[in-house]
């Protein structure tokens, strides 16, 4: 049979970039974790914690991983369909298009021009051009989907294509607004309508681009790095379409205790607890599937990344129903504790399955073999240990403002100040920033090992003949 | 067989993604912002105030400062009632938030005289010594765009007069932020409704006690030094040197505050710390 040629250049640009913007996500999170210590890093007007926060969550979200999403999906359609992009054109477009359209967001955002809705604060036109963007990459994945030569969809394509759907209608009824001129909107729902809409956004923004997507790597990836097949495929199927159909009812428990109608969160708390089954689904069977491999946890870091990746998304899906408990939820909500619960998904899930996607492609990408193994080591030490001093600090830090915000005299008064409370975490705000910085450090030292693959390393002609690229 | 089709895939996974979309996010439209959970006297954002608002966006307030308050007792006592929908019909968009850096700010309006809010926004340090907040005092040098604020409040359908329009020249955005400020959580009467009456005698407990008058000291340079001044010398509050008043009065006015005159009650911080402060206070009479 004739080789197909794949399109691998699209791939390694994609790659660059969400190495740019994830570079980016994770400097501007030390930057406004400093200023969490220290007002005096604030620089008015558009270097205040309050403008650069967005562009934090922004860039790691839109930057990173949707440019890694892009990255990885362009390259496994091909594969996994054995057919080439359907537009190489269409994907040109795509790139050039995804970084005006992250650029725009940033400069924005600086400017101030945001709605104030959390992981969607770009104004009206940028909402327009991600719709463009997100577009050009589903026709392109979808085109090539059915021209496929492989009659058989594998899992990372399931996944794939419920990210596009998803995505594509979470975004569009969230995005919905009355421009009032041409950076300025108001949102077309009001109040707890709001609330309720936004949080069904939010939440599921996370299962459709943090973890409908990983999980596609994941299963694709980790095959490819093992050397043997997904353990069952009936798990995965089960896991799938339980996991698409659950995650949307739990968008209220962002929300609980809030004047959102009751039984709207409690159907978001009984289906969160529900979830740890889909989840843990896919964690088990990636387990499963190194039986008589875990050798290869010594062997290959690939195998590390993907394993303590899996991990920790089997670690964050039994803390985040947790949280969905309305009683836990009273306790911890609002507390340092959730961010340390989303670094968790963020940093050692979704980062994780994205640096071994990276890693893996490199000399796919480079037609070189990597320029050092030790070096992607040390960045996995860096990524793991950063993320743990980052995410323990503010658990425990959030325990303790819980605590003492509800610590009360026997006379029925309040304990502590609001303030006496806060000053209590300056700490833990040290010793996040702290962790930041290491894991900004595995970053450098990850791209370092890159740049290094592409200049430096020895060719590997041996992978470049085995897929039968041009 | 679907796992050969992807067309028929994409219907059952919308289909799927649709489900919960609809019972859970489109369902509550029919019964959230109507006529069930409207409440009287919630009224939408004057000029200035919406203004104030969009700055508040502007500034990503919102990512450290939530505005909701859960009905939740330690919640309540800190901040005041537990929020209702209907307080909300006129957010768009809502800004209850998800972090608490700072404290809550829903019902903020009216807790404070005008004073405090310029002086703290101004510089946070000056009152709060610890605390993190960035200074807002650039926020003083740019002045209102009244055309802008015109078109932002009919874009939103807000009722609004042209004197109100009038009225925005000469003011800046600190001024707007202020009075945005001041509107938080305040169109339910709920501050009346929560306050208590102490039944019973009041008794100092701890008359002369040299170390309820330390205590209290600190009580005071915490809670109430901002306003009435280091020295009690007096700032944005009244001078505390010469308080012609009994314990007992003076314990009332601690626990109630003085709600028309700018004084927030300071019940929460409890009665053990609340006598400390009268020992302080009645001490260095001049």
């Amino acid at each position: 049979m004739e080789k197909p040629s794949y399109n691998t250049d699209i791939v390694r640009s994609f790659v660059t970039w969400s190495l740019v913007w994830g570079l980016v996500a994770v400097l501007v999170g030390v930057i406004v974790s400093l200023q969490m210590v220290n007002p005096d890093l604030n620089f008015p007007p558009y270097l205040t914690f309050g403008r650069l926060r967005p562009i934090h969550t922004n860039a790691g979200i839109y930057g990173w991983a949707v440019g890694t999403i892009f990255a990885t999906f362009l390259y496994m359609v091909q594969r996994l369909c054995k057919q080439p992009l359907w537009s190489d054109k269409l994907a040109k477009f795509q790139l050039w298009f995804f970084n005006a359209t992250i650029i725009a967001s940033a400069v924005t955002l600086l400017l101030g021009y945001t709605t104030s809705k959390e992981y969607h604060e770009m104004e009206w036109p940028i909402d327009v051009m991600v719709v463009i963007l997100w577009v050009a990459f589903a026709i392109n994945i979808i085109m090539t989907i059915m021209k496929r030569r492989e009659e058989q969809m594998y899992i990372s394509l399931w996944f794939m294509m419920a990210s596009l759907i998803g995505i594509a209608i979470l975004y569009l009824v969230n995005s919905a607004a009355v421009p009032a001129s041409l950076f300025k909107s108001y949102s077309a729902y009001a109040g707890t309508n709001d609330a309720n809409v936004h949080w069904w956004f939010g939440h599921n923004a996370v299962a459709m681009a943090l973890t409908a997507p990983p999980l596609a790597m994941f299963y694709y990836f980790l095959p490819k790095s093992t050397g043997v097949p997904i353990y069952s495929h009936r798990i995965s199927i089960v896991a799938f379409w339980s996991l698409i159909f659950m995650y949307l009812w739990t968008g209220a428990h962002h929300l609980l205790w809030t004047p959102v109608p009751d039984w709207i969160q409690t159907l978001a708390m009984a289906f969160s607890i529900m979830l740890i089954a889909p989840s843990w689904g896919s964690v088990i069977n990636g387990y499963l599937s190194m039986n008589g491999q875990w050798h290869q946890m010594k062997e290959n870091y690939l195998v590390k990344f993907l394993i303590l990746g899996i991990t920790f998304y089997g670690l964050q899906t039994l803390q985040g129903p947790m949280q969905s408990i309305r009683s836990f939820s009273a306790f911890i909500h609002y507390t340092d504790w959730v961010p340390a619960h989303i670094h968790m998904g963020t940093m050692g899930w979704v980062s994780m399955i994205s640096f071994a996607s990276i890693y893996y492609l490199a000399p796919r990408m480079y037609d070189r073999e990597i320029y050092s193994i030790p070096l992607a080591n040390l960045h996995f030490w860096l990524a793991l240990i950063g993320q743990l001093i980052w995410s323990i600090s503010l658990w425990v830090a959030g325990v303790l403002q819980a605590g003492m915000w509800n610590a009360m005299n026997s006379d029925g008064s309040l304990t502590y100040t609001f303030m006496e409370t806060m000053v209590e975490m300056y700490p833990y705000w040290w010793a996040r920033a702290f962790g930041g910085v290491i894991y900004l450090l595995g970053i450098v030292v990850f791209i370092y090992n890159l740049y290094m693959t592409a200049r430096k390393s020895e060719p590997a002609p041996s992978t470049a003949t085995a897929e039968g690229r041009v | 067989m679907w796992e050969k089709k992807p067309v028929l895939f994409m219907i059952l996974a919308t289909v799927t993604i649709l489900a919960g979309t609809i019972v859970t996010m489109v369902l509550p439209f029919v019964w959230v912002n109507t006529d069930a959970d409207r409440i009287e006297g919630v009224t939408p954002y004057t000029p200035l105030q919406q203004e104030g608002r969009d700055i508040y966006i502007r500034e990503g307030c919102n990512n450290c400062h939530t505005q909701t308050v859960r009905p939740l007792v330690s919640e309540v006592l800190r901040y005041g009632d537990y929020s209702k929908s209907g307080e909300f019909v006129y957010d768009r968009p809502f800004l209850w938030g998800s972090k608490r850096t700072g404290p809550d700010l829903a019902r903020l309006g009216g807790k404070y005289p005008d004073a405090w809010h310029y002086k703290h926004m101004d510089s946070p340090r000056s009152m709060v010594p610890k605390t993190n907040m960035p200074d807002y005092k650039w926020l003083r040098e740019n002045q209102l765009d009244a055309a802008k604020i015109k078109n932002n409040i009919e874009a939103l359908g807000f009722p609004y007069t042209e004197d109100q329009i009038l009225a925005l020249e000469g003011k800046n955005e600190m001024d707007a932020m202020v009075a945005y400020l001041q509107k938080l959580g305040s169109d339910i009467p709920w501050r009346k409704a929560a306050e208590t009456t102490i039944v019973g005698e009041l008794t100092n407990p701890f008359p002369d006690d040299a170390e309820a008058i330390a205590a209290g000291k600190s009580v005071y340079s915490s809670n109430c030094a901002a306003c009435h001044g280091d020295q009690r010398e007096g700032v944005i509050g009244p001078g505390l040197k010469d308080l012609e008043m009994d314990d007992a009065d003076l314990y009332q006015i601690l626990h109630n505050g003085i709600p028309d005159g700018g004084m927030p009650g300071f019940s929460n911080l409890g009665s053990t710390k609340l006598w400390q402060l009268v020992n302080f206070l009645q001490t260095e009479k001049e």
